[in-house]
């Protein structure tokens, strides 16, 4: 009966990947999520660019969230990433981080808030990293 | 009024629709519904169908219910229940529903058994508040207070809400959405929760409360046996997408 479940997410997960690819990224990498915004009858596209500061759940219930500072306030929007409100999602910058959920990144401002760049040297992150190898 | 059908709950999930809303939904599957008998006016001096469900090993069945089984020519099924219908609604013995009987968007009542929870206290079954944290109160923080008055009345009113069994009785829900309904493997997506269990018996029938759309098959969708699929019992033979009937004979 739970596997009803799973394949109807699987299935679910697969149509709204081909509509957008989702781009491999992690906490700490720096996102521009184009976000569809409805006005009266017609919908345009607004950008929101920062830190992606967690990723929550699996399947269609993943989620993550990204964290800006706009107009010296700290803001925080939880996006579900498979979401056909997501226009479009692009990687800006990688950033190096040593765990999963940057919420300490709320405490700190400035200099210390930053995140260093991630310096790929095995070829690509974890996902990719992979691929190349098995290619050649 | 159609005759509904009985499911079994397998869980929540959401589904994201064209407008790009998430919507949180209960999956209902139903499994090998089939008509098994009738109750008739002159007979029963009432009118329903009785469904079936499911399949039951024929050795765990009792011989009197093989035999009631056995005069419809269908399986034993693990679960029955009845649907009190208008007399032009009655669906012939033995014609198996599908889940489009019922269209998207039309609203729904389900009926389940409400999950356990035992003896509970005021607290968890009637919303007491229960005593204060401090002040004085030992031991009896979540206690239910005061049951009534002194000499007079000199008594504990009937009806008075205490601490008892919770949970595990017929719930019914209604005008639940239906988002999404799949033939082949028997499904319906439902908007919202649904009481009871995952693998409970859910009984599935028209909202009461909101107007049938017009789309929706009377006297319902169902494919007879060793036919195609037909939503009126005489004629009208529409092309099956799937010769799957045989299986039940």
């Amino acid at each position: 009966m739970v596997d009803i479940i799973r394949e109807l997410d699987i299935e679910q997960v697969a149509k709204l990947s081909e509509v957008r690819a989702i781009p491999d990224f992690q906490p700490g990498d720096t996102v521009i999520v184009n976000v569809k915004v409805k006005e009266g009858e017609r919908t345009r596209v607004q950008a929101y660019e920062g830190v992606v500061i967690a990723r929550n759940g699996g399947g269609i219930n993943e989620s993550f969230t990204v964290r800006k500072i706009s107009y010296g306030e700290g803001v925080e929007r939880v996006f579900p990433l498979y979401s056909p409100n997501i226009d479009s999602l692009k990687v800006v910058r990688r950033g190096k981080v040593r765990r999963a959920k940057l919420y300490y990144l709320r405490d700190r401002r400035g200099k210390s808030a930053r995140i260093a760049e991630r310096q790929d040297k095995n070829a690509g992150s974890r996902k990719k990293g992979a691929a190349p190898v098995a290619a050649e | 009024m159609r005759s509904g059908v009985i499911a079994q709950k397998v869980g929540m999930t959401r589904i994201f629709n064209d407008a790009g809303e998430h919507v949180p939904v209960t999956v209902l599957k139903v499994d090998n519904c089939q008509v098994v008998a009738h109750r008739t006016l002159e007979k029963n001096g009432y009118t329903a169908v009785q469904l079936g469900v499911g399949q039951a090993k024929p050795q765990n069945t009792t011989r009197a219910l093989r035999g009631h089984f056995a005069v419809a020519k269908v399986e034993p099924k693990r679960k029955m229940a009845e649907f009190r219908v208008e007399e032009t609604d009655l669906i012939p013995v033995g014609a198996e529903l599908t889940v489009d009987h019922f269209v998207v968007g039309q609203f729904v009542d389900v009926t389940g058994t409400s999950i356990g929870k035992g003896f509970a206290g005021g607290m968890k079954r009637h919303n007491f508040g229960g005593l204060r944290a401090t002040h004085g109160v030992s031991v009896s923080h979540r206690s239910i207070g005061s049951t009534g008055g002194r000499q007079d009345p000199g008594k504990t009113f009937k009806n008075k809400k205490m601490p008892g069994h919770m949970g595990h009785e017929t719930v019914t829900t209604q005008n639940l959405k239906v988002v999404l309904t799949d033939v082949e493997r028997g499904l319906i997506a439902v908007e919202g929760a649904v009481p009871g269990n995952k693998g409970g018996w859910i009984i599935v029938a028209d909202a009461v409360k909101k107007k049938l759309p017009d789309a929706a098959p009377k006297p319902g969708k169902f494919r007879l046996p060793g036919a195609e699929a037909s939503s009126e019992p005489a004629a009208d033979v529409a092309p099956a997408t799937e010769a799957a009937a045989e299986e039940n004979v």
